[in-house]
């Protein structure tokens, strides 16, 4: 049985100059785990242009409340109360709405909720470190969490991790896939650490790092960092054969 | 900050990857490092059920690095078509196409059940054979890795799959296909070495 499915517009290539080259020596893990045969490239096929789509039916009414959604009844995580606030737009800047966003990270010691993280710094038992939230008609987004600490990790002698809180997003298509992290504006830690590093433009640094929102603050109760995430977008055009799809 | 680039036809940049770092199953699949009570399951663990169409699958895997190591700490996706060849962006309850496993951190192993995929046209109208999407992210990978996996028991659907096809290497196509047969796979990936995997820049 063969399929019938017609196809949507191909992704705008990637423009991999821009991401972090597969080999970052100085991120000394990568080493070994970098491929180093050249990628092979192919048009889109429907194998890439389309992807997993969940409904908002699966979110729980915490899942995007980190302070709260691993707290026991009438406590709330240790830190910084904040907001972290977006919207998920295309590369031509069209919302993306209906996408998963997860999020995850340390607690306000540094410290993740995982056995191989053995930093000194404790475990806050009201806090998990992980959430998650559907993008919405105008691609916006938003969940309250704690600002995570910044922490040493071993790569170099010295070398420590910036406060950052790690994002997987999807998109409409499989190949917009997409794992990165966020930054927080003013941190001295940020120039400082190898794997923010491995992206070379600082532009495209600048494009990780959230910036304080006054606007979007709750007064009284938490901080808002804004932050917008931009997939992969599409070609859009009447001069390929097709008029669907699009 | 998203503000307009140098390139002013495309005014904004895809958001650059970062790793996925050692501790992606909090985010995505806290209840397999221990944080329960937050999801009531891990999202991608169950993709058939008993009424789910075509031929049953359990697709078994492993990452290594340039060393030979064994990855126990990454994290691999999958998309596929169902038996028909088509794919369902919103899962039905027999069948989701979209699957998400761990390494299992003693021995590295991915596991998937699921069913064999139908055949999905290529943009020039020619049928793919049937095959698997993969991606893999873990520490130390930068830009999540796109491959694909296809089935030993494909042969004439493999020897006419354009995108196999294009592949000037003919010793590494062997990479991309999983051995076994009768509904039982297994499929390494081999991140570097002479058994290199292909990736693709799709």
């Amino acid at each position: 049985m063969t399929s019938n499915q017609k196809q949507i517009a191909n992704f705008f290539p990637r423009d991999r100059s821009w991401h972090p080259k597969a080999l970052t020596p100085d991120y000394k893990t990568s080493v070994l785990r970098s491929p180093t045969r050249p990628l092979i490239a192919f048009g889109n096929s429907l194998s890439e242009t389309t992807g997993p789509a969940f409904g908002h039916d699966m979110l729980g009414p915490l899942d995007n409340d980190l302070v709260l959604n691993f707290a026991q009844s009438g406590m709330s995580a240790i830190g910084e109360r904040i907001i972290v606030e977006g919207r998920v737009l295309d590369e031509r800047g069209q919302p993306v709405p209906g996408v998963l966003i997860e999020f995850w990270q340390a607690n306000a010691g540094g410290r993740y909720r995982h056995k191989k993280d053995g930093y000194l710094a404790p475990l806050d038992p009201n806090f998990g470190g992980c959430g998650r939230t559907i993008s919405g008609e105008d691609g916006s987004y938003a969940f309250r969490t704690i600002r995570p600490g910044p922490y040493p990790w071993p790569n170099g002698p010295n070398d420590w991790r910036p406060a950052h809180i790690h994002f997987s997003v999807f998109g409409h298509g499989f190949a917009q896939r997409l794992i990165t992290q966020m930054y927080f504006e003013g941190d001295p830690l940020i120039a400082r650490c190898p794997i923010v590093r491995t992206i070379n433009d600082p532009k495209a640094i600048d494009q990780l790092t959230a910036r304080l929102d006054m606007s979007a603050s709750a007064p009284m109760d938490a901080l808002a960092y804004r932050f917008d995430i931009i997939l992969r977008g599409s070609r859009s055009t009447l001069f390929e054969n097709r008029l669907e799809g699009n | 900050m998203t503000g307009p680039t140098d390139s002013p036809l495309y005014p904004y940049k895809e958001s650059p990857s970062q790793t996925a770092g050692p501790y992606v199953h909090i985010g995505l699949t806290p209840n397999f490092c221990g944080i329960e009570g937050v999801y009531d399951s891990d999202l991608g663990t169950t993709m058939v059920s008993d009424k789910t169409q075509g031929e049953r699958i359990t697709l078994e895997g492993r990452v290594f690095d340039g060393g030979g190591n064994l990855l126990k700490d990454a994290l691999v996706e999958i998309w596929q078509a169902d038996s028909d060849g088509i794919y369902h962006a919103k899962a039905s309850p027999d069948f989701s196409g979209w699957g998400r496993c761990p390494a299992d951190a003693e021995t590295g192993v991915f596991r998937f059940d699921t069913i064999k995929p139908g055949r999905v046209p290529f943009p020039d109208g020619k049928l793919q054979a049937p095959h698997i999407n993969l991606w893999i992210v873990a520490r130390g990978i930068n830009l999540g890795l796109n491959t694909r996996i296809y089935f030993a028991d494909e042969a004439d659907a493999n020897a006419a799959d354009p995108v196999l096809s294009r592949i000037e290497h003919r010793d590494r196509v062997t990479t991309l296909i999983a051995k076994g047969g009768a509904g039982r796979f297994s499929h390494d990936i081999h991140l570097q070495g002479p058994q290199e995997t292909i990736f693709f820049d799709i």
